[in-house]
């Protein structure tokens, strides 16, 4: 999923400070499973803002929503006949969502809520880290399931390099070796022989190098 | 075991403090509690293992919020104590009582008859 992080109450305020009809924009999808962006936070803010305003003495309406998505038109869709009414909407959804929905609503100021960090996992309640980093090729297959461009600090494709030490990288002595974990999980396969085949020099045009990417299915498309 | 504490304290009853949710704190504000605490059964003792844990960085966290926009994270609380202690109870309603008459009102009480 991709993992997002609250902003700070504070600098929403600074955003947002201006405007008199706020809508705050929830997301049924990644944010509320990161605990981010979801109905209980847009909940938790929205009761934050009005009280900072009204303890202000200014005459701020706050309201809430949640949509079931805001990366899909047609859940966008469900705010068109209310989203002209506010003066700023405040989307708590990924950069996708924030960007879509402001794409949609050209008119309405949409000031993202919260920051969106990584493609990630939930390891416990609390804890997400990173393991894809859309980079348009996937070589799992060839890495044992572990993958080094997200896990690897130098994103190396032949490692490890002279900087990991007793399986954890150099970079930071509680991050484990990438291809320590990738060493250890073929040789649990037994494919410790795939290890030897050196990994062609890959085709980075699929990741961001290649500008902003898309995708195109014909066959899905009506 | 007639004891008194403060009238001006509401008790909420829930099952289990692991219940109580920022969100609850906060609400409470908004409709213009002037403190809120939260008493959990002893760290170690929960039925439910952690509930009381939860409850300790809920209240936290709404303290922090409530410092952010300015009503005061002091008038969050929580306490521990065991379901046989009545007089402990009854001492820490009368504590909380004190702490929040010095703090004076709900800001946001003062705010809103201005508004009006």
């Amino acid at each position: 999923m991709i993992v997002a992080d609250k902003k700070p109450i504070e600098e929403i305020i600074g955003e947002i400070k201006d405007y008199t009809t706020i809508l705050i924009l929830g997301c049924n999808e990644c944010v509320t499973v990161c605990e981010a962006g979801g109905k209980k936070e847009v909940g938790i803010l929205a009761s934050a803002l009005r009280m900072y305003f009204l303890n202000q003495g200014k005459d701020v309406t706050i309201d809430e929503r949640t949509l079931e998505r805001q990366c899909d038109h047609e859940y966008l869709e469900e705010i068109r006949d209310v989203a002209d009414q506010y003066d700023a909407i405040v989307s708590l959804a990924c950069g996708v969502g924030v960007q879509f929905t402001a794409e949609k609503y050209h008119a309405v100021p949409v000031i993202p809520g919260v920051n969106t960090c990584f493609l990630g996992a939930t390891e416990t309640r609390g804890l997400w880290t990173e393991r894809c980093q859309a980079c348009g090729e996937c070589i799992l297959a060839r890495t044992g399931g572990i993958c080094p461009v997200s896990r690897c600090a130098k994103r190396i494709l032949n490692g490890p390099c002279g900087g990991a030490s007793n399986g954890k990288c150099e970079i930071n002595k509680e991050l484990d070796c990438a291809w320590q974990l990738i060493i250890d999980r073929l040789k649990a396969l037994g494919r410790l022989d795939d290890y030897e085949n050196i990994s062609p020099i890959k085709d980075w045009s699929t990741d961001r190098a290649g500008g902003p990417r898309r995708v195109v299915r014909e066959d899905v498309q009506l | 075991m007639r004891l008194k504490y403060p009238a001006s304290i509401k008790i909420v009853r829930i099952p289990c403090t692991g219940k109580v949710d920022i969100l609850h704190i906060l609400r409470a504000f908004e409709m213009g509690a002037d403190g809120v605490y939260a008493v959990g059964c002893m760290e170690g003792d929960c039925h439910y293992d952690s509930g009381n844990f939860w409850a300790r960085k809920r209240v936290e966290q709404a303290r922090k919020i409530l410092d952010t926009i300015g009503i005061g994270g002091e008038r969050v609380q929580m306490y521990n104590l065991s379901a046989g202690e009545g007089p402990l109870f009854a001492e820490y309603a009368v504590e909380m009582h004190e702490k929040i008459l010095k703090l004076g009102p709900n800001p946001l009480k003062l705010a809103k008859k201005k508004a009006a």
